[in-house]
């Protein structure tokens, strides 16, 4: 799947996207399953949110994380991850 | 502070519990044959714990970390109070599902789980003609499941359907998934029936052949390729036909935490069965004391439990010893390797169960359904030569 700047995604229907205090992560919660992320797929998909398009995630989290390198890369690869498993859809 | 609890370390875990069962009522207008559920429910019916002890249980699981919330029974709709109990679960930041068959679920009903935040409702289905359906439940419900699902499909739920797998519909799984891909299903759960409770004591009756297993897998499979991500189509292997044991629960107090109908905190569904185990009650033990420091919670963590040959075992971590409730159902030892392991001396117990089940005179005893009669017959010992028969002793 290609994705471009100007895509926007949110989290797909009859899944749920929340913190998690007791496991200290943000979690997808979907019928008859559940998955933890690690700190950095949950900082992407905090900004899935149906509003943000690609590049303005992008460009969000170089603001927020400048000392990382190649994190364009990485976030494409997570969104791309995220199409993958069902767990996000496009909106646009 | 670590507690000495039978050998075992309290301290060995600390996992939280992930996923809250709730049995909130043994009661049933079904009387399916493979009920899962204890052969002597009708024990359970009598006591069972009231709204606000249930508010009290979703919120101290909430704490302990739990987030997926199963709403089962029985048939949880018998009970006026699920809209209470679905609004607090949401309310609590819970992924609320319920697990019905159907019965019971009115316009007015789904209206009030939708504004109160139910997240999704698993359905149960039995077949595709109404014949096996109507008698493997021993009611005329199959109608009226048809009339459901497309209220949850009107409701703009996710359609989850389960359909337990056995001896009269196992040759239909094509037709089945083409009627839950015609229902517009997300899911679908195939779930092959597997021996405890009910389906225990029919289990002559409902096993199928290795044959018709091997053929129902291909069909799912070929299926499964057709409509790709469209429909998830889980297949649950049935174990006997394996020659490794299913992870039981994954693992003992590890994710799961089952509360009865009558408030009996279980790692598993059918504990109970198991012998000289004392369960922590939700009327007098928070949920905490029973997750982390439960004499019962503890028994069957980590290994130290184990005997050989899975002490020893390279392959523990994969099934850590299989399930302790089919290890002492079949074998009539708990802490014996799961029968169905090929390295268990108890194997040939299950070789035989299937041998067993294709006799013609055993076939032909007839299935004793899920009703509240039968329940008492099983607890005044009346069905007790054929539960021994199983090595099946309550």
């Amino acid at each position: 799947m290609t994705i471009s700047n100007s895509d926007i995604y949110k989290i797909a229907a009859h899944h749920r996207f929340q913190w998690e205090k007791a496991q200290d992560c943000y979690v997808i919660l979907f019928p008859e399953g559940m998955v933890k992320l690690n700190g950095s797929a949950g900082e992407v998909l905090k900004l899935v949110d149906g509003k943000n398009s690609v590049k303005a995630i992008v460009d969000l989290l170089k603001n927020q994380f400048p000392d990382v390198k190649d994190i364009e890369k990485d976030i494409l690869a997570m969104i791309d991850f995220a199409l993958g498993k069902a767990w996000i859809e496009q909106v646009n | 502070m670590a507690q000495q609890n039978n050998g075992v370390d309290s301290t060995i875990t600390n996992k939280r519990p992930l996923w809250l069962l709730a049995e909130i009522t043994y009661r049933c207008p079904l009387h399916c044959a493979f009920c899962y559920n204890p052969t002597d429910y009708a024990n359970h019916t009598k006591n069972e714990l009231d709204t606000q002890s249930w508010i009290k249980v979703l919120n101290q699981a909430r704490d302990l970390g739990a987030l997926q919330l199963g709403i089962s029974g029985g048939e949880p709709l018998l009970r006026d109070d699920i809209e209470i109990i679905v609004e607090e679960a949401h309310q609590l930041g819970y992924y609320s599902n319920l697990i019905t068959s159907g019965v019971g679920l009115t316009d007015k009903r789904i209206d009030a789980f939708k504004k109160g935040g139910l997240d999704h409702i698993q359905l149960s289905m039995h077949d595709i003609t109404e014949e096996i359906s109507n008698f493997v439940t021993d009611t005329k419900t199959f109608k009226l499941k048809q009339k459901v699902a497309a209220m949850i499909k009107d409701r703009g739920y996710p359609m989850v359907l389960n359909v337990v797998i056995h001896r009269y519909n196992i040759d239909h799984i094509q037709e089945i998934l083409e009627m839950a891909e015609k229902l517009g299903a997300d899911y679908v759960e195939l779930a092959n029936t597997q021996y405890y409770g009910w389906s225990l004591l029919n289990r002559n009756q409902l096993m199928p052949t290795k044959e018709q297993v091997d053929k129902a897998e291909e069909v799912t499979n070929r299926f499964r390729d057709r409509v790709g991500n469209k429909m998830k189509v889980f297949f649950v292997v049935p174990d006997y036909f394996a020659n490794r044991p299913k992870k039981c629960m994954n693992g003992w107090g590890e994710v799961f935490m089952i509360v009865t109908a009558d408030g009996d905190v279980l790692p598993c569904h059918s504990a109970r069965v198991l012998p000289n185990m004392k369960f922590p009650n939700v009327k007098d033990s928070e949920l905490g004391f029973a997750w982390y420091e439960s004499p019962a919670f503890n028994k069957y963590r980590g290994d130290s439990w184990m005997k050989e040959p899975c002490r020893t075992c390279p392959e523990k971590e994969n099934d850590l010893g299989g399930c302790r409730c089919q290890a002492f159902l079949i074998s009539g030892d708990a802490e014996g390797a799961d029968p169905v392991c090929d390295k268990s001396p108890g194997r040939p117990l299950i070789e035989k169960a299937i041998v067993d089940a294709q006799k013609g005179e055993l076939q032909a005893q007839p299935i004793v359904f899920r009703t509240d009669k039968n329940s008492n017959r099983v607890i005044e010992g009346e069905e007790k030569e054929r539960l021994e028969d199983f090595h099946a002793l309550p």
